[in-house]
């Protein structure tokens, strides 16, 4: 049987890291798994419930629920994405009464999975077929470590990666500050934090963070660019793509 | 990322992002609270990692606390009953103002001017010590860090450790000052504990009314427990005649078996050790056995309120164990100072605004990257980060920020409610990158990128959006 997912790529991904998106696409398809991506896709709401305008998330969690009711399964590649669809989506849909929004929810919701997730507990895989030969330390995003709880798939699937090497990152499950808009609301404090995750990266000796979320990505990047340290960050879909056909 | 583009959406100037300003900035500071944290936060790691039944136990907490306060006004009733049972008098306090008078008459009554303290965070609430002290009588505080915190004219920076914003030659200073005028002290931790001794014993001894806390209150049995670990607290709740214990509503539990769980989760989510050092429990008064009085005050302060609130209810479950506040990363670098409350850290940010509603604490709710570190440490399971978000909806709702960072949510919701307005925002966006990436060049960004790039560098946008590659190539 061939599986087939939509593909949401959310919409910081989609504007700002479409390379991420694509090699997603790549690795999926290797394993066989037919992709879509449908295009009414935009956001899921994460920015307004989190920064406390939960009331107006719901036109988009309507907009999601319409535009993958109709989808197998859902591979978001961002862990927070996919934490606020499995925390928040019922209660908000709840909000509007509309009884076919909510039961449309409810069976939406359990087929929405983290891309590394998708990958070794429902596809069943670890060892993609990727090569990245470099030293690389993971970083476990808040929401994919404390939500989700999947840090074991990327270890899973980066410990198969060929040439590899995994190093260890001190205090790797502490938040890197980024915290969408409390990272601008509470700036000085956001890059405090980050300025300890930068000097443990540092110290690790590493070439690439990996993690399963850009945003997060990008909040550390800014500061290992600022600090010319040398170290790049890439998402776990890009680091697998690596070596296989296709890639960007 | 769309929420770069937002202009610059800090509120007033008042709240978390003013207040924790200073402490983030002092080095001292953060190297004090780094080292306590991580030291108090890996010896609970080990004494929780040995306890196989560490979940069942958290939800079995949960649970306890969650039916008490479901069940609240039978229980309150309850309590009421069997502490008068065993010859103790029960007082009721809407809100501090009336604890305090409560407290005050009851010292006034005995024509008492001193009493001695055991830590307590409900007094410190209340403002208990200032309003007796305003009325004629000194409060001694006989926990060693609450004595520092007092000699210092300072205020309490941790739910369990008050002074750890201080270190040890700064507190031998503190006492050369005060209470060891005149000794030349080292900075050992024993020679200070020892002075501390010297200058304490005498209070214990001549105080005839001691106040206290309360960590547990046993409806069926009218006991009262209290854990501390220097054995202080239980000199005061023992030596003088009269003991006058405060306690919010929430401090039930149904009954003593129930006590069992939480003196295994309290000691180990709390200091990280396998039992509790002095767990002292009293029922009542007792002929030629501790005191003859025993006063009950139970204090609402608005937390039939928080209770009323179906989100914010579980906030209540709060054991004061204090994990949160060493997991969390906003609290290591900021200390408890800056939350402007004497309930700091993760707790303290849900607990405050709902509590007290001040303008400063209505900030709390944002000074949270809502990491949810808190959530998997607390041993009675509060979802912190569920509650600190439906907080900041309900401080929004009420209108505490600004119209303009409103204004410009709604638009984005109206963006992203629909594909093809998204699909033209996108389109937007793509032919103004050259203007857009060139300003990033010089990095002179307005509003919120402004205040990204002071310490962080911001990615160019690409030449194609996702969704347009897609359309062009077909995901080939």
């Amino acid at each position: 049987m061939t599986r087939s997912v939509s593909l949401f790529v959310s919409c910081f991904n989609d504007m700002l890291f479409p390379n991420t998106a694509r090699a997603a696409n790549v690795v999926l398809r290797s394993l066989g798994v037919k992709v879509e991506f449908p295009r009414r896709q935009t956001c899921c709401g994460q920015i307004h419930v989190n920064t406390g305008y939960a009331s107006m998330a719901v036109p988009l969690v309507r907009n999601f629920v319409n535009t993958f009711s109709g989808a197998e399964e859902i591979v978001a590649i961002s862990g927070s994405c996919t934490a606020m669809v499995r925390e928040h989506y019922l209660e908000l849909a709840n909000r509007t009464n509309d009884v076919n929004l909510i039961s449309k929810t409810r069976e939406l919701v359990p087929r929405v999975f983290e891309f590394s997730e998708y990958l070794t507990d429902v596809v069943g895989v670890s060892d993609v077929g990727a090569t990245y030969p470099h030293r690389v330390s993971y970083h476990p995003t808040c929401h994919s470590l404390r939500s989700l709880h999947i840090y074991e798939s990327a270890i899973k699937l980066l410990g198969a990666v060929r040439g590899l090497q995994l190093i260890d990152l001190s205090f790797a499950e502490q938040c890197c500050g980024f915290g969408g808009t409390f990272s601008v609301k509470n700036s000085p404090m956001s890059t405090a934090i980050l300025a300890d995750k930068v000097a443990n990266i540092v110290n690790a000796k590493v070439e690439t963070v990996v993690a399963l979320d850009n945003s997060c990505l990008l909040h550390i990047s800014g500061a290992l660019k600022r600090n010319n340290t040398g170290v790049s960050v890439m998402h776990l879909a890009e680091v697998l793509a690596h070596g296989l056909d296709g890639v960007v | 990322m769309v929420w770069m583009v937002l202009s610059d959406m800090a509120g007033s100037r008042v709240g978390f992002p003013y207040t924790s300003l200073p402490r983030i900035e002092d080095s001292q500071l953060r190297a004090n609270l780094r080292s306590a944290t991580t030291a108090i936060r890996e010896k609970r790691g080990r004494v929780v990692a040995e306890k196989d039944d560490w979940e069942e136990l958290r939800l079995k907490g949960e649970q306890i606390r969650a039916e008490v306060l479901n069940n609240l006004d039978s229980y309150l009733v309850k309590l009421e009953a069997s502490v008068e049972n065993v010859g103790g008098v029960v007082h009721w306090a809407g809100d501090a103002g009336e604890a305090n008078e409560i407290v005050l008459s009851l010292v006034r009554q005995h024509g008492e001017s001193e009493v001695v303290k055991v830590k307590s965070l409900t007094t410190d609430e209340m403002g208990l010590n200032e309003y007796l002290s305003q009325g004629g009588v000194m409060a001694y505080e006989t926990d060693l860090a609450e004595l520092i915190v007092q000699l210092a004219h300072d205020k309490p920076s941790h739910i369990l450790v008050p002074a750890i914003h201080m270190n040890r030659s700064e507190i031998r200073d503190l006492f050369q000052g005060t209470i060891s005028k005149g000794t030349a002290l080292s900075d050992d931790p024993t020679v200070l504990a020892e002075a501390s001794r010297l200058y304490l014993r005498q209070k214990f001894l001549s105080a005839k009314i001691a106040i206290s806390g309360v960590n547990f209150a046993v409806a069926e049995t009218g006991t009262i427990c209290v854990v501390e670990s220097e054995g202080n607290g239980r000199m005061c709740l023992t030596l003088p005649k009269v003991l006058i214990s405060v306690m919010g509503i929430e401090k039930i539990i149904p009954t003593l078996d129930d006590l069992a769980v939480f003196l295994e989760l309290l000691p180990r989510s709390s200091t990280g050790e396998r039992m509790n050092p002095y767990t002292s429990l009293w029922s009542g008064v007792h002929k030629g056995d501790g005191p003859e009085e025993f006063h009950l005050v139970i204090m609402d302060n608005r937390r039939s309120a928080v209770l009323a609130d179906p989100v914010g209810r579980q906030t209540l479950q709060c054991i004061r164990c204090s994990a949160c506040l060493n997991v969390c990363p906003v609290y290591e670098r900021s200390g408890g100072h800056a939350y402007d409350s004497v309930y700091p850290g993760p707790i303290g940010a849900i607990l405050s605004p709902q509590l007290f509603g001040t303008e400063s604490s209505k900030s709390l709710p944002w000074a949270s990257t809502l990491c949810g570190a808190c959530y998997e440490v607390c041993p009675v399971r509060i979802n912190i980060p569920q509650v600190l978000v439906h907080l900041r909806e309900k401080v929004l709702t009420e209108g505490h920020r600004s119209s303009s960072e409103r204004f410009q949510f709604a638009i984005l919701s109206a963006v992203l409610s629909s594909g093809s307005r998204f699909d033209l925002a996108l389109r937007t966006i793509s032919r103004l990158r050259f203007l857009i990436n060139r300003f990033l060049a010089f990095g002179s960004l307005p509003g919120v990128a402004g205040k990204w790039t002071v310490a962080r560098e911001l990615p160019e946008i690409p030449k194609e959006s996702f969704r347009v590659w897609w359309r062009r190539s077909r995901g080939q």
